[in-house]
């Protein structure tokens, strides 16, 4: 979704903002956020390049995912869920959008990543692997049960294949 | 209905029109241009040019010149208005008359000229002579004859050859009429010779409500390889009638940048021809419109490729909220042998209401064949994705749409290469739009 004429240091702060308001603090200026931006960026390892273009105007499928990343590291969600992240990214795109939510990940922060493909989690290594089927949960462990997926594919865990 | 006028005309004629020490030339300029007027008088709604906008209000409303002895306002008054702090350069006309003690001409290059085009078409007419109303034919125009026919006073722009000045130059008109019907014609002519630089930021403001009717013309003339910016701003009062002619034409290799911004007035309608008349001649025309309320804004605007390898891009946005009503007609000729020409026309409209209403119409006509001219436009609300897309970020929604809105403005604003002009306008744009401060882009 491109957002037409509002740069993304601008749409950011502005969200920011809204959130602060709505928990009742003060809302910060243009050079606080600028410091607290630069800091974010330092903290998961990137250049401002993104700042200054309009919302996903151009970007492409790799700049994306990284902008998403980006709004991550800024608007500090408790819960963040990364639907098919490693879609249509290259290993070393995919290494990156990785190392940068390795390096949110917090006690107080949940993260719900959702993949068809074990090799995300090779970057991003699971606490928690669930296996959704038809709308439930139909097998629950840790990282070991994405390698027996890789390894065994997903058939042995329908369940109709459960009851025969 | 034009009887009004005329008989205002034969007044304004026998109070020495404006100055006795004008040139006769231009007594016969004013003298043709009453004929047509009496000829043609005002457009209405039959006319195809004018199908959208009915200026029935105007003709029917028994306007007058403005007198020359108003208050004139402080510089305190006119200090929000000015681009560059009170020391910059401009000049400043009061209800249409020149108000030198609020004009400043200080440190310009040698020969540069910035003032009254009254003073100068009775100091030195033979800058004025080969250019004024040269450009902006009234045959076919009722305003810009009536305005021809009332041509006293405007402003006065002139850059000689290969001379480049830094400043932004303002030319600023107030009007500062209480109440009553007065109307000004304010005549403005801009020479940049060869291979001059210069910006020219020209304001039109309201210090007062009164219904006044301004009816301006402006001549941009650019000489081979110049290269010039003209910023206008229309925020006139509410009340207030606007119609305007712009028209510029470019010489060889010259480059003109240009964006139009309409904000103010009940009805305004902005004519801007652009003749690319020289090879490789470049050009930039923009516009804005923040309208609300029950405002009307027409622009016409005419870019005309009379030469080879020319190149024009065109963006116009308009913000229409309430019953606002907005009307863009955007007309590219490219002439017999104008060959190689790039011609880019792009109107976005966005509604805000469901009463508001905008109307677009593209008209290219193009006579040559190796030429590329595209054009697009959109009427229509904020895009219902990108207001989800901004929610879901933690944005409410009042706060979501006025990002979304002010950044149809920005798009057009971030192109403004002066900052001062720049930073001013981002700020009338966000009171329009009610952004609120922690909100503002720098």
């Amino acid at each position: 979704m491109a957002i037409r004429g509002i740069t993304n240091a601008y749409f950011l702060r502005s969200a920011v903002n809204a959130i602060r308001h709505h928990q009742g603090l003060e809302e910060l200026d243009p050079l606080d956020f600028a410091q607290i931006l630069d800091e974010k960026l330092q903290a998961i390892g990137w250049d401002d390049s993104y700042l200054s273009r309009p919302v996903n105007e151009g970007f492409s499928g790799g700049e994306k995912k990284r902008n998403e990343i980006l709004q991550l590291a800024v608007l500090e969600p408790r819960l963040a869920i990364l639907d098919e992240t490693d879609s249509g990214l290259d290993i070393d795109a995919l290494k990156t959008v990785a190392e940068a939510v390795n390096k949110l990940r917090a006690p107080d922060r949940a993260f719900v990543v959702v993949t068809h493909y074990q090799r995300l989690l090779n970057y991003i290594v699971p606490d928690f692997v669930h296996v959704l089927a038809d709308g439930r949960i139909v097998k629950s462990g840790g990282k070991a049960l994405a390698l027996e997926l890789e390894e065994k594919g997903y058939d042995w865990l329908r369940p109709e294949a459960a009851i025969a | 209905m034009k009887e009004h006028f005329l008989a205002e005309y034969r007044a304004f004629a026998e109070n020495g029109g404006g100055s006795s020490r004008f040139p006769a030339w231009l007594q016969q300029l004013r003298a043709r241009a009453i004929a047509q007027f009496a000829n043609v008088g005002f457009p209405t709604t039959h006319q195809e040019e004018w199908r959208f906008t009915s200026v029935q209000s105007i003709a029917e409303t028994p306007f007058s010149l403005a007198v020359t002895d108003a208050a004139i306002p402080t510089l305190a008054d006119i200090a929000p208005l000015l681009i560059g702090g009170r020391a910059a350069p401009r000049a400043v006309f009061v209800n249409g008359h020149f108000a030198s003690a609020l004009s400043s001409a200080q440190g310009l290059p040698d020969g540069v000229r910035l003032g009254s085009l009254a003073g100068a078409l009775a100091a030195e007419p033979a800058l004025v002579e080969p250019h004024l109303g040269r450009y902006a034919r009234f045959d076919a125009h009722g305003f810009t004859a009536l305005a021809t026919a009332f041509l006293a006073d405007g402003a006065f722009v002139s850059v000689p050859a290969k001379t480049a000045v830094e400043a932004p130059l303002q030319v600023l008109f107030v009007a500062s009429a209480a109440g009553g019907h007065p109307m000004w014609h304010p005549r403005n002519l801009i020479v940049l010779a060869r291979e001059a630089r210069a910006t020219v930021v020209e304001t039109y403001a309201a210090l007062g409500e009164a219904a006044s009717l301004t009816n301006a013309v402006t001549e941009i003339i650019l000489g081979d390889g110049a290269r010039g910016e003209y910023y206008r701003v229309q925020h006139e009062n509410p009340n207030a009638y606007h119609v305007a002619t712009t028209h510029s034409h470019q010489g060889r290799d010259s480059a003109l940048e240009t964006c139009v911004i309409a904000l103010g007035a009940a009805l305004s309608r902005h004519d801007v021809t652009a003749v690319l008349g020289g090879t490789g001649a470049y050009l930039i025309l923009n516009g804005l419109q923040v309208l609300g309320g029950r405002q009307h804004v027409d622009h016409h605007t005419c870019i005309d490729h009379a030469q080879p390898h020319g190149e024009s891009h065109e963006v116009f946005n308009g913000i229409f909220d309430a019953e606002a009503r907005g009307v863009f007609n955007g007309r590219i000729i490219v002439r017999p042998g104008a060959q190689r020409t790039d011609s880019k026309q792009t109107n976005n409209n966005l509604l805000l209401s469901r009463d508001a209403r905008a109307d677009s119409q593209p008209q290219l006509e193009i006579y040559a064949d190796d030429v590329k001219c595209t054009h697009g436009s959109t009427v229509g609300p904020l895009d219902p994705t990108a207001l989800y897309y901004l929610r879901s970020r933690g944005l409410g929604v009042a706060e979501a749409q006025a990002l979304l809105t002010y950044g149809f403005g920005t798009e057009i604003l971030s192109r403004i290469g002066v900052p001062e002009v720049r930073t001013q306008l981002d700020r009338i744009v966000r009171e329009r739009l009610h952004i609120a401060r922690w909100q503002q882009a720098s």
